[in-house]
Parts: structure tokens; sequence; C-alpha cells
């Protein structure tokens, strides 16, 4: 390592060369050598700097799709969209993987790259700072009035003795203490090693904080559920969720054992004018399918945490009830569905409540719901808030055969159109009811609005990484504020015997202490001078203060 | 909590009355600069400029300190009037930063909420942290005063188009905002972008001396129009220093405040990192400005190149709040802006 800036400036203190990030010589370009020397030529340019440098240009400039094109993981609806508008291309970008663009191969083919770039450049640092922190601090140059901060003065004592105190004096350096020729005593101090420490820990945190992503990537899942006021939950098992995005190693079995029991009630509180202020799910959960039941509250920004999950509150809606009442008097009460908001700010909703058994022929009612009703221009029915202050149904009623038996999965917020349009289900009646009020179809069949209930959609999350991300992410702020703060410097002292203890003219620059002489009368001309290797900063005052201490001649204080 | 109508008028006013203090500074600073002819030319001429800039030219760390103290040797003689100016100049600048302040902390008692909840506010904390670390490098670094014209002049723009562009009316915030995380996430960001505002002006200038000093030693006479600028500036040292140490200092606040936005994200959105297109432009940023601290230690990136990728870094940082919130929809929908 003959290009290393680490002993280019221990025989040379004066070329203060910033410390070059990188240890690693610089490559040669050359095929001689065979495939060894190849290797080791491409290695050495993969962890120089700067491929380092282009490597992060990269990583930015490929991250700027993922913003600017929709991407599947945040919203597939608006990915669909953007290829139905723009048929030509967006197949080409599509495949490319532009689509998901933090899934895509070339994004994790740059930030390995990166990072095993960067792996290459820290180990040997690792191994040169250990070796710097292990060994002492280099020669006295020859001329310390060359380097940037320089000074002398003349101190009693014979140098032996005055480098003594000198060493005393700085604390927290690191320092040797050298003899030369002619009664002549070194000292050559250096401090700030927590400089390279602090970046070593910076970069090493990367690498952790990159391995616990991808943990949480591999082993983390997440599920949904959407669950109404007063109906049954679930426990944490796959198929009993709505959506279950599990990571690439989760393979459905063992997941914590978890169980949202109930949607007990939920709540919104409004500010005075009509905007909400809180969200409320009041819930009930236990820990195994055994556990006690315990209680929580799950607001916006507080999600439960137990077992290993977390449980956040993600959505909201209405949920209209109704009692179907045959000509006989039979029928069935609390009848309802989640009705999905069209407006996110009046939750004007719709929905459809299905009776696939409990009556024959089937029937299913389809409409909007509004929590706070008005009639539009048009006659149709809208919301003017979300606080359910005057609820209103408008519905139409379908009797037939709804096709659920067909096997085709359909849409639980909507009726299957195509049975529409065969004849199979038709349309037999309209209705705007408000709560209590009914309607009554042809063949006597009473249909009541009966209010509605809330729900709310939960979302349920496995992150087994995270933890260790947010240690990493921590390790990476101190790294940063050490490698960024300190500053790694170093104080030479040459202390050379005055040539006589009366002489006036030893130095002129020198100004003459008159402090207390001992009685040898021996004294010594202490020229002193330092450098801060990275970035100066304001060592020249840093320089004027420890001057300033190495001249004060009363005793060191011991504390 | 209703919204206090009184206090937020009041807190609009005293928003307008710091824009026109520091117009005056602005005006100041440019005096201070006109009238800083003699002083500030005799002090840098030419050939003493090119004494320095062959001490600074060979490393980074070591001359810096000497070039630093060269042009105090020969007493500066500053005229009076520009010394004057000055002092008006950075009286207004800060007399300017105590109503912006009080503007914010109205805005704040009238919501009874932290008052960066939106564009306007979020660019009224930013224009404050860039003119408090301004105040803070003079501390360091006075004989930048006179810089302040370049520093005020893109704060009044931003607080310009603050109130008029971006501006929300005083309310509440929406539930999703209603955490302690917001006092900790957004005021650690808009600390870093104002200090990175200084250091992009700093870098701009640089840039602008560099071109001057190259054209200078090549026996020319700067014509054109910012190079000509050059001749007034502080050496190419001095503004890479300025440049870098506001990037040091800026850069772990900024790092803590993408990991606090994080931290606030998994308690509010379920996972901690999710590649909104808010987050991923930080990221960018973030990314952006690592290259500018490496790039400053590599050999044959140090300098200009290094300058270059400091006003990308803040490009990027320009383009993650004006298009990505005014444009690009995502969680961070928060600009208050219909």
């Amino acid at each position: 390592m003959t290009a290393d800036p680490e002993t280019s400036v221990r025989t040379d203190p004066v070329d203060a060369e910033p410390d070059g990030l990188s240890t690693q010589p610089r490559p040669v370009r050359s095929w001689h050598g065979g495939p060894l020397a190849f290797a080791r030529n491409s290695w050495r340019r993969l962890t120089s700097m700067r491929t380092a440098l282009v490597l992060l240009f990269l990583l930015a400039l490929a991250s700027v799709p993922g913003s600017l094109l929709p991407q599947r993981p945040l919203n597939p609806t608006k990915v669909d969209q953007y290829i139905t508008a723009h048929p030509g291309w967006s197949k080409i970008l599509d495949a490319a993987g532009f689509f998901d663009v933090f899934a895509a191969p070339w994004f994790a083919a740059t930030y390995l790259l990166l990072f095993i770039s960067l792996i290459g450049c820290v180990v040997p640092r690792l191994r040169a700072h250990a070796t710097a922190m292990l060994s002492s601090p280099p020669a006295v140059p020859r001329r310390l009035e060359r380097l940037p901060s320089a000074d002398s003065f003349s101190a009693a004592g014979a140098p032996a003795d005055v480098a003594g105190g000198a060493v005393e004096r700085l604390r927290g350096w690191k320092t040797v203490t050298r003899t030369e020729d002619g009664g002549v005593v070194t000292v050559a101090a250096e401090k700030g090693y927590l400089r390279e420490t602090g970046n070593l820990i910076f970069h090493a945190a990367l690498v952790v904080l990159l391995v616990g992503v991808a943990f949480g990537k591999l082993w983390g899942y997440q599920g949904t559920v959407l669950l109404t006021e007063g109906q049954p939950g679930i426990c944490n098992a796959v198929p009993l969720y709505d959506s279950f995005r599990p990571g690439k190693l989760v393979n459905g079995s063992g997941l914590a054992p978890f169980c949202i029991d109930s949607l007990d009630k939920f709540s919104v509180d409004y500010d005075p004018d009509g905007t909400p202020a809180q969200f409320r799910a009041d819930i009930t959960y236990s820990l195994g399918q055994d556990g006690p039941e315990r209680k929580d509250v799950l607001e916006v920004n507080h999600p439960l945490r137990a077992e290993g999950v977390r449980l956040y509150l993600v959505g909201h809606g209405f949920a209209p009830r109704f009692t179907v009442t045959k000509p006989d008097g039979t029928g069935v009460k609390d009848l309802s569905a989640p009705f999905l908001p069209q407006n996110p700010t009046t939750l004007l909703s719709e929905g459809a409540v299905k009776l696939l058994d409990t009556v024959k022929p089937q029937l299913a009612l389809y409409g909007t719901f509004a929590p706070f009703a008005a009639l539009g221009p048009d006659g149709k029915l809208t919301s003017l808030s979300p606080q359910p202050g005057n609820p209103a149904v408008a519905i139409q009623i379908y009797r037939g055969d709804l096709g659920v038996d067909g096997g085709a999965p359909q849409s639980v917020y909507s009726i299957d159109q195509r049975q529409v349009a065969i004849g199979a289900l038709k349309q037999v009646a309209t209705a705007q009811l408000l709560p209590g009020k009914s309607v009554t179809l042809d063949d006597g069949t009473k249909i009541t609005f009966d209010g509605y209930s809330q729900w709310a959609t939960l979302q349920v999350n496995h992150d087994p990484g995270q933890t260790l991300v947010l240690w990493a992410a921590g390790s990476v702020v101190l790294g940063l504020l050490l490698s960024l703060a300190v500053r790694r410097r170093r104080l030479f002292l040459r202390i050379t015997p005055a040539p006589s203890p009366n002489s006036e003219t030893v130095d002129n620059s020198a100004p003459v202490d008159d402090g207390a002489r001992p009685d040898s009368e021996a004294r010594s001309v202490v020229a002193v001078g330092g450098l801060a290797r990275t970035d100066a900063g304001n060592f020249g005052m840093e320089f004027a203060r420890v001057v300033e201490r190495l001249r004060d001649p009363s005793p060191v204080r011991k504390d | 909590m209703p919204v206090n109508a009184g206090l937020a008028t009041l807190s609009d006013h005293m928003f307008t009355w710091s824009i026109i203090l520091y117009s005056l500074a602005l005006v100041a600073y440019c005096g201070e600069y006109a009238f800083g002819r003699r002083g500030k030319v005799a002090s840098t001429s030419p050939e003493q400029v090119l004494v320095t800039a062959a001490a600074a030219a060979p490393g980074h760390g070591a001359p810096a300190v000497k070039s630093v103290s060269a042009p105090r040797k020969p007493p500066r003689v500053r005229a009076p009037q520009a010394e004057r100016f000055g002092r008006i100049a950075v009286g207004a600048t800060a007399l300017g930063l105590a109503v912006q302040l009080t503007s914010l902390s109205l805005r704040g008692l009238a919501t009874h909420r932290v008052p960066w909840g939106n564009m306007y506010e979020f660019s009224s904390v930013v224009g404050a942290a860039a003119v408090i670390a301004f105040l803070v490098v003079l501390i360091r670094l006075p004989q930048v005063r006179y810089l302040g014209m370049f520093l005020l002049f893109p704060v009044v723009v931003l607080l310009f188009l603050a109130g008029t562009v971006l501006y929300a009316p005083a309310a509440p915030l929406v539930p999703a905002l209603r955490s302690y995380w917001i006092a900790i996430h957004v005021t650690t960001i808009s600390i870093g972008t104002g200090i990175f505002m200084v250091s992009f002006v700093a870098t701009v200038l640089y840039l602008v001396r560099r071109r001057w000093e190259v054209l200078v030693e090549a026996g020319r006479t700067p014509t054109r129009f910012p190079v000509t600028l050059g001749a007034r500036l502080p050496t190419t040292d001095v503004l890479d220093r300025m440049a870098y140490r506001t990037v040091a200092f800026g850069f772990p606040v900024y790092t803590f405040g993408i990991i606090a936005g994080a931290i606030w994200a998994e308690a509010a959105w379920g996972r901690y990192w999710g590649w909104d297109p808010k987050e991923t432009w930080a990221f960018i940023t973030w990314v952006v400005y690592a290259a500018y601290l490496h790039a400053r230690a590599t050999a044959g990136w140090r300098g200009t190149a290094a300058a270059r990728v400091n006003m990308v870094a803040f490009a990027t940082m320009v383009f993650n709040f004006f298009v990505i919130n005014m444009v690009v929809s995502g969680l961070h929908s928060y600009a208050g802006l219909s």
C-alpha cells in the first residue's frame, strides 16, 4: 500500500492531504499479470472512492422514476390506468420493472454494488485505524515553523523535564517522547481518533441497516381486515384476512398468536368546523385463542403493539343496516354490509347488501349511503358532511339470481351487472329512505332502513427487522456526528536546551518567561507546531489555547 | 379548539413586516457591498488573491488557516459607509428574524399547534433557519458579512412565495399530523433545509469566484456579469469551507430528521419506509449530499466538481419541496393548497 495517504502524511505532515476515504491504491490499467492481477485490479477499482461516488449518483438517479411513475406496491390501480393511457412504451417500462423500481433487479444491483464497494473500502480502513490507534504518533518534522500553526517560547528546566511537564499538560492527547542528538527532546502528540471511529461506525451501521431492511422484507408480513362494529373478529391467520402480503420467506404458518376479537366501537371527534380531529377504534383482542380478552383503543398515530405485531387503524366507513320482512311476517333482521366511501371528505358511500340464502329468489340492495344526507340538483342523494347527523340511503332493489353460484368471484360492494344484462336479475324498486322508513315490494316484502353501524379497516403488520433498523439508524447518526465534528490533529514539540542560562539572545522571537526559575537555572527553547489533518476548522484557536497551557509554569493540577 | 382569528391576523402582519425588514437588510447589504469597494478591493487585489489562491491550492485542510489569516495582516481599510451599511444590514436582519419568529409563534398560539403544518409555515421556518444559520456563520467568519445580500435574496424570494402562492390560512392539523413527532421530524428537516440553503449560496459564490480566479490567473479581465462579482467575493478557500462546514452541520441534522420521519411513519402508516414520493426524494437528497461529502475528499472531484454536486443536492431538495408537494400526490400531501 504505497499510495496510502496514511503513510504519506506520516512522512510529511505538512502535506495535509485530507484523509482520502479510500485506502486503496490506484488501479493499474493493465491486463498483464494474469487473471489474478485482473481480479485484484477490478476489486480495487470497485472499492475505489470514484466508483463509490458514481454508484451513489446512479442510486439517486435510479430512484427518480420510482417517484415519478406510478408504483405497483403503492397504487396498482394507477399503474393499470397509466398502462392503459400509454399502451406503447409502458409495456417496455413494465418489462424493465419501472412500475416497481425499488424491487427491480437493476436497482438492487446498484445498491448491492455500492454496499460491496463500501465494505471493500471500510475493511482495510478498519485495519488501518486499528494500527493507527495502537502505534505512536509520527516523528517530529524538522522544521516546525512551516506547519500551519507554529509558535515557540522559552521555558525553565532541562528539555527532558520540560517534555515531561508538557506531556502531563497534554491530557487527552496520545503522546510519544523521543530524544534527538544534542540533548534535544521531542514530543509528538495526536488527538481525534474518534473521527475515523465515527466514520467506520457510520459505514458499518449502513450495512447493518440494509441487513435489517432485508430481514423485514423476507420475514415480515402485512394483513388487512375490515371489521364492522359488533361483528365477530379474526385471528392472525392468512386465510382470515381480506388481503395478505407476505414476505418472500413467510410460509403462512406460525404467525404470532394474536386475535382481534371484535371492533367494539368506532368513533370520530370533530372540530367545530366539521373536519375530523381524531379517529378511535375501541377493540377487544387476545393473545392466542385461549388468552384472556384485553381492551385497547387504536387511534391514528397510536397503533397497538403486542407479540411482535402491530395493529393499525387504517380506514373507516359506514355499514347501513336493514330489516327484510316477508309477507308472512318472518324476516331477517340486522342485515348490513360495509359501504365503501366514494368521497373521502363527505363519506358518501356505495355498496351492496346481498341476501343469498334467506330469501328465495335472492335479493340485493345496491346503492349509496349518506351520513349527512341532502338531495343534489339532479335529485340524487349526496352527503354534506362525514358526521352522521342525517343518515339516509338511496337503494335499488334487485330480485333474481345474483350469480354467486357460478364460482366466479364478485365484488361485495356491487352487484354483477352481467346478471342484470341477461335478465337473471331484475330491478324491482328504488327508494330513498331515512332511518325507520321502509319500502314494500310488489310481492309484499318490506324492506326497512334501520340505521347504520360503522366499520374500520385494521392492518396487522409484522416486521422482524425494524428494531435492528432503528438501532442501525441511531448508529448512523452517532457515527456521522463523530466523523463530522471531531477533527484529527497533531501537535509537535521540539525542546532544545538553551545555550546559556543568562544569555538574552536565545531567540528574539521567543518571549522569556520570568516565572519561577528552578535552582538549576537550566532553560529550554520550546518550538511548537501543529496541524489539523482534516478540515482545519478553528484549530488555530485550539492551538493557541494548548500553547498557552504548555507555557503555564505552575504545576499541573491533579484531579 | 377554535382558531384564534385575531392572533392569526397579527401573525400574518408580522410575516409581511419580516419580509419588509429582510428587504431593507438586503438593500443595506448591497450598500455595504457597493461602498466597500475601496476596502474590499484593496484587501483582495488580484495579486494578493493569486498569492492566497496559490497558498490554498495544494490542499484543503491545513493551508486554510494560513490563507484566512493572510488578508488580515494588512489592517483592512474599510470605508466607513460600508461599515455603517453592514451594521444596519445585520441589525435589520436580526430584527426581521425576531419579527418572523414572533409571526411563527403567534400562528402557533392561534392554532394551538406547532406552526409548521403546511407549505407556507414550513417555508417560513426554512427561511428563519437559513437566516439563523447565516448569523451563526457570521460569528465564525465575520469577513463574509456582506455576503448577506446573496443569502437574503433567496430568503426574501422564498418568503414572498410563501406569503403569496403557498399561503394557507391558519387552521388545525389533519388527524394524521396530530403527533408530537411533527415537532421533531418537521423541525429537524426544516432546520436542515435552511442550513443547506446557506451552503448552496456559498457554493454558487464559490463557483463564481473560482471562474473569476481562473480568468485573472490567465491574465484576462472578467467582463461577463456573474463572474465580475468574483472580484469582491472572499477567496474560493473561504467559500469552500463555508459550504462544507454548513453541510457538515446540516447533514447529520437532516439525517436525524429523516430517521425521525421514519419512526413517525412506523406509528402513523404502519411502516418505517414505503418509498412514498416524498420519502424517495428525501432519500435522493440524502444520497447526493453524501456524495458531496465524499466528493470533497476524493482526488479529481475536489473543488468545482464537488461544488456542482452540492448544487445538485440542493436542487433535489427544492424539487422535493415544490414539485413533489404540489404536483405529485402521495402520503405527504399536507401542502394546505387546494
